[in-house]
């Protein structure tokens, strides 16, 4: 009987793959041909447009600098959460169900939200009002305040964004036996030692999944920026929006588009070169 | 080489109460197993001994030195893991190597231990592997070797062939004596097989219900177990409780009488399956055959003695049919008896 039904494996997978090849490949395909030809003939003219741009520039190094800057820490907190975590016995659960709270907000809203905190008459300066660290509003969102911009806007991110990666890392915190850390410390392995030359090791996978997701995420940060520094901080993603929306320059808002996917593309096999999993390694 | 002092442990996880004061001395170089049913307290007793499990009271002390409170490392100690627990992202040479390499040890002290730990234990082929291509015994033989290579004064094993298959565990059974032996390190082996602690142990000490029921040579616990749990827990087949009734400090077993440690009421008689011999029928102890079964080596026989169960093995000579009631001779000199009450057997006779 199942041998004649070999089809429908087939048949049941076929709706997925038509709707990802209708609503991905086929728009993939023309956002590519968009960018690179002008009224129907191959041309690198929107490139040109792109890379003349002023913003263009200054787009690559603010998306860089804020994964640069926000990727690590995230990572680093969610291990250090992820650890901490683990030793906690009552209550585990509604600790992580707090952290990931962030998940549950759309970005644009978490932009709200630390605009509500960091705007001229938000949270922040009736704090440090009120504490008498400043004496009248300070603006901290401006192109004026280029470091206090990127700051806050790194902050949101982090706030945002670190749930995901703590998840990831705390599944594969949970797939490391207890013995492994325990043999290690019978054997003499410092708290720190069993970190880095076990715990660490043992999640590869988890932390490799963790890079991928979070960077190819933060290639395309948008809403939280647009949020709170509107055009004061141009990112790859904003510059394809404005080009899309303002300019109604279709093709160069695909030659960005095309551009932040080949970044996500090298950052991927960046990572799967680098944080190689190797499965003969794994328990 | 060190000897362990275990003084009045105790553990409480919760309002449960894992073991209830628990006091061994084992010696300089000794092979001690921790006998006993699953959830009795002896790995909870090893990894207080270890350092991964704080102890609620009582104190420790390895080679004369009082250990509680000192982390794992400062305790002079090695442990195999149920599970092996080798590392699977470093080389089984690394897995060697990985105590001597907390202990900043230098290439060659490293190179050399290894090689010897690995000599020892027959691994030398699969030292530059990964730990997931090798076999569960081959494993073992790696959490023994790098438990080994650091030459601990002590060395603590928690169950560490149950997760063998049975051949191969009677055959790391007889290596680890072997190893053990030569290294003459004071070992603490926990296991649930009383096979493995009757083969392996100079002393076993029995635990029940968070107790040490009974420590003693594999041999005094088998012919003399102190409780009614000592005695059904080990042998194969357990021994066998008969309660009689006494009368002038005597009991009658078919025409013979014998003297007991009891005047008057019931005594429990502790009778080895094996130690037992036939008897013309109609004389000594009467049992009612319901299975005989011929094993090869003997002849296992179940039923039941006055109405009570019991089994009894017979050389694979005697024939005996089901259903058959057979005489058996009892040597008093091998019995046990044991209090009705508490269960607690009476000293031996002298």
């Amino acid at each position: 009987m199942t041998q004649n039904r070999s089809w429908i494996p087939y048949l049941l997978i076929l709706p997925t793959v038509v709707f990802l090849g209708l609503l991905f490949i086929v728009p993939l395909v023309q956002t590519v041909w968009l960018a690179v030809s002008d009224n129907g003939v191959p041309s690198l003219a929107n490139m040109q447009t792109m890379v003349s741009d002023i913003n263009f520039g200054r787009s690559i190094l603010n998306t860089f600098l804020l994964t640069l800057a926000v990727v690590p820490i995230q990572i680093a907190m969610a291990l250090a959460m992820g650890t901490m975590v683990s030793k906690v016995n009552g209550g585990r659960e509604t600790i992580l169900w707090i952290w990931t709270i962030p998940l549950g907000i759309s970005d644009l809203a978490a932009g709200m939200v630390w605009l509500s905190i960091l705007q001229n008459t938000g949270y922040l300066n009736t704090l440090l009002f009120s504490m008498g660290l400043i004496e009248r509003q300070t603006a901290w969102l401006t192109y004026q305040t280029p470091v206090a911009l990127f700051i806050g806007i790194a902050i949101a991110e982090i706030w945002r964004g670190t749930a995901i990666v703590m998840i990831i890392i705390v599944a594969g915190l949970n797939q490391v036996p207890k013995e492994f850390k325990e043999a290690a410390e019978i054997f003499g392995a410092s708290p720190w030692t069993r970190f880095t030359r076990i715990t660490l090791p043992l999640i590869r996978p988890a932390l490799q999944s963790a890079l991928i997701l979070r960077t190819v995420l933060a290639f395309e940060v948008f809403a939280v920026v647009y949020a709170l520094g509107g055009r004061n901080f141009p990112v790859l993603v904003g510059e394809a929006y404005n080009w899309q929306n303002q300019n109604q320059n279709y093709g160069v808002a695909a030659a960005y588009a095309v551009l932040i996917m080949v970044i996500s593309l090298a950052a991927t096999l960046f990572y799967l070169k680098v944080v190689k999993v190797d499965p003969e390694r794994l328990p | 080489m060190a000897n362990i002092v275990i003084d009045n442990i105790r553990k409480s996880f919760g309002a449960f109460e894992a073991l209830k004061g628990v006091s061994l001395t084992i010696n300089d170089g000794e092979f001690v197993s921790l006998l006993g049913p699953s959830g009795c307290g002896k790995t909870t007793l090893l990894r207080i001994i270890a350092g991964l499990e704080t102890a609620t009271s009582g104190d420790i002390s390895i080679g004369g030195r009082s250990v509680i409170g000192l982390p794992p490392k400062d305790r002079g100690l090695a442990m195999v893991f149920q599970n092996y627990a080798v590392f699977p992202h470093m080389t089984v040479y690394e897995n060697v190597a990985f105590g001597l390499r907390m202990q900043k040890a230098d290439d060659a002290r490293v190179r050399k231990q290894v090689e010897k730990a690995a000599g020892l234990l027959h691994i030398e082929p699969y030292l530059e592997r990964y730990p997931n291509k090798l076999s569960g015994g081959q494993r073992q033989r790696v959490a023994v070797a790098r438990a080994l290579a650091v030459e601990p004064a002590v060395l603590l094993m928690d169950e560490p062939l149950s997760n063998l298959d049975a051949l191969l565990r009677l055959e790391m059974r007889t290596e680890l004596k072997t190893v053990l032996q030569s290294a003459g390190t004071t070992t603490i082996y926990v296991t649930h097989d009383q096979t493995e602690a009757m083969g392996l142990s100079d002393r076993i000490a029995v635990v029940h219900d968070g107790r040490i029921e009974q420590v003693g040579t594999p041999v005094e616990i088998y012919n003399h177990p102190a409780t009614r749990f000592v005695g059904g827990f080990i042998g194969n087949p357990p021994m066998n409780f008969i309660t009689l009734p006494v009368r002038d400090g005597q009991v009658a077993i078919g025409q013979e009488r014998f003297s007991v440690p009891a005047s008057g009421g019931d005594i429990v008689l502790g009778l080895r399956g094996e130690t037992v011999e036939r008897a013309p029928a109609g004389q000594g102890l009467e049992m009612q055959v319901r299975v005989a079964e011929p094993m090869g080596s003997h002849l296992l026989l179940t039923g039941s003695i006055l109405s009570q169960p019991a089994r009894v093995i017979l050389p694979a000579t005697e024939t005996v049919m089901n259903g058959e009631t057979i005489g058996l001779t009892v040597d008093a000199k091998r019995v046990t008896w044991l209090s009705p009450e508490n269960g607690v057997s009476y000293p031996a006779a002298a």
